[in-house]
């Protein structure tokens, strides 16, 4: 594993005199999937959020210098009937229409002569409101790719998503992952997904329960730990067929 | 056909270039849910234009200082408060319109409520156009980060837009253009000026781009329909011009797809 790009210690977060972050510490290193687990109101989007330099924090926060940072939000929150088109949307973070269909390709979206026509008219000329969402999802993935991040940041990325579309969004940015050799920071409830594909699992419910692979973190222990009560987690393996 | 006593050609180009800005403007208020802002900002301008007649002095001007001071109120007093700016506008909107309406001269205030473009001199015309241009010209400059701010703020801050700064940049504009815009309509019926052309180009627009020009057309065809209208038939232009508006909204209704 070479080069840490993210340091994090001793983080705090404070928010209308309530503490939502305490003791938060961890590194990430280049090409790694880290996962950020725990249960509603653990801290998870703030966590992000502080890492995003969106809300003040104490302790330590130190990206990697030069380090290019992709985020992609749960959703978007446009005003109903404000027709903002995919083509349109992504267009306001490049000119490039090239980069565009890089980024679409990248997702899954493929823009080539056959696919052309289908994609304009289904995909890139409709409102972003319109479209599914799952489709939402890859041009929020796609958008996060403009300018070739070398870290991508996901909150919840499958949340609204069905379980079909869940593996599809799941094999995609572990694609991406190995081929653009990004890391990934990820916050997501479902641990199975966890357990196939992140390097590292942070555990988090206000404070830091436990840190470490998902072997060691996601035992019967610190799941109870973590979401409390009888919760268990019973892994299933996925056969290849 | 109507005599032509107050409609001039500085008159009417000024309100085509003011029906431009706001209609324009008033696309990225409904986007950014700030469709009551214009209204209730330019309720704030009155104490401003009523300080102007006391003390003789251009009501734009006293207009602009006033609701300037009003955006910074609001600006800050959100920076430090859980309130929403929706519930903040509705405090500073109430209170300066009571001060307004006190300290108001009485002969004027019909002027100041209404609006009164028929005195308005060729030098406060073209004050007016140039405003109007170069609020177009900022805005169409930096319409993308207008758009990404409004939809996601932490999209905007990952790629590197302040949506603090941008929110300021923002409340200026929509001061200039309501101060420029109650000089014609008034500052009881400025927000119709700022909202209704924009709801209207949303009934029939697929794309961002069609949305903002035609908001911005829609303003402006109001905005001179409603002056021709004012000097055919003696009415006031203002309610006038929220009627021609109004009727475009209502043309633009029965193409919308739900």
């Amino acid at each position: 594993m070479d080069g840490q790009i993210l340091k994090v210690e001793n983080l705090e977060v404070t928010l209308n005199e309530q503490k939502i972050l305490e003791n938060v510490n961890f590194d990430v290193h280049r090409g790694e999937v880290l996962a950020i687990v725990g249960p509603n109101g653990a801290g998870k989007t703030t966590l992000f959020k502080a890492l995003l330099g969106l809300v003040p924090h104490s302790g330590l926060i130190k990206w990697m210098d030069g380090i290019k940072i992709g985020y992609v939000p749960q959703k978007l929150y446009i005003e109903h009937g404000i027709p903002l088109t995919v083509k349109e949307f992504l267009s306001l973070k490049t000119n490039s229409f090239e980069e565009i269909k890089n980024v679409l390709n990248a997702v899954g979206i493929v823009y080539d002569e056959t696919h052309e026509h289908h994609v304009e008219q289904h995909i890139l000329n409709r409102p972003m409101e319109l479209i599914s969402s799952g489709e939402s999802q890859r041009v929020l993935i796609a958008w996060a790719l403009i300018g070739n991040p070398d870290v991508l940041l996901f909150d919840e990325p499958t949340a609204g998503i069905d379980i079909g579309g869940k593996q599809t969004i799941y094999h995609l940015i572990h694609n991406l992952q190995e081929t653009k050799k990004l890391t990934v920071i990820l916050i997501s409830h479902d641990l199975n997904v966890v357990y196939q594909y992140a390097n590292e699992v942070v555990c988090l419910n206000r404070k830091q329960i436990c840190i470490g692979t998902p072997k060691e973190t996601l035992d019967h222990e610190h799941i109870q730990m973590l979401y409390g009560g009888k919760t268990s987690f019973y892994q299933h393996v996925h056969k290849e067929h | 056909m109507g005599i032509i006593f107050d409609l001039n050609l500085i008159n009417l180009l000024t309100a085509l270039a003011v029906g431009l800005a706001a209609g324009y403007l008033g696309a990225f208020m409904v986007m950014r849910r700030m469709a009551l802002v214009g209204d209730a900002l330019s309720h704030v301008a009155l104490p401003g234009v009523a300080i102007a007649y006391l003390y003789n002095f251009n009501p734009f001007l006293g207009a602009f200082a006033a609701l300037f001071a009003g955006v910074i109120i609001i600006w800050a007093i959100e920076h430090y408060t859980s309130l929403s700016t929706e519930s903040l506008v509705g405090l500073i909107f109430t209170f300066a319109l009571a001060i307004g309406l006190i300290i108001t001269p009485q002969e004027q205030i019909l002027d100041a409520l209404m609006g009164d473009i028929s005195r308005l001199t060729t030098a406060n015309g073209i004050f007016a156009i140039v405003a109007s241009l170069a609020v177009i010209l900022v805005m169409k400059t930096m319409s993308k980060k207008f758009i990404i701010s409004s939809i996601s703020g932490e999209l905007a801050t990952t790629s590197g837009i302040s949506t603090r700064a941008i929110q300021f940049v923002f409340m200026i504009l929509v001061a200039v253009v309501v101060a420029l815009g109650i000089k014609v309509v008034g500052t009881l019926l400025m927000g119709a000026l700022v909202v209704i052309p924009a709801i209207a180009a949303k009934n029939v627009s697929k794309k961002m781009s069609s949305y903002t020009g035609l908001s911005a057309l829609f303003g402006t065809v109001s905005m001179v329909s409603g002056m021709i209208l004012a000097d055919a038939t003696g009415f006031l232009p203002g309610p006038l011009i929220v009627l021609v508006s109004a009727l475009i909204f209502a043309i633009t209704f029965i193409f919308v797809e739900y």
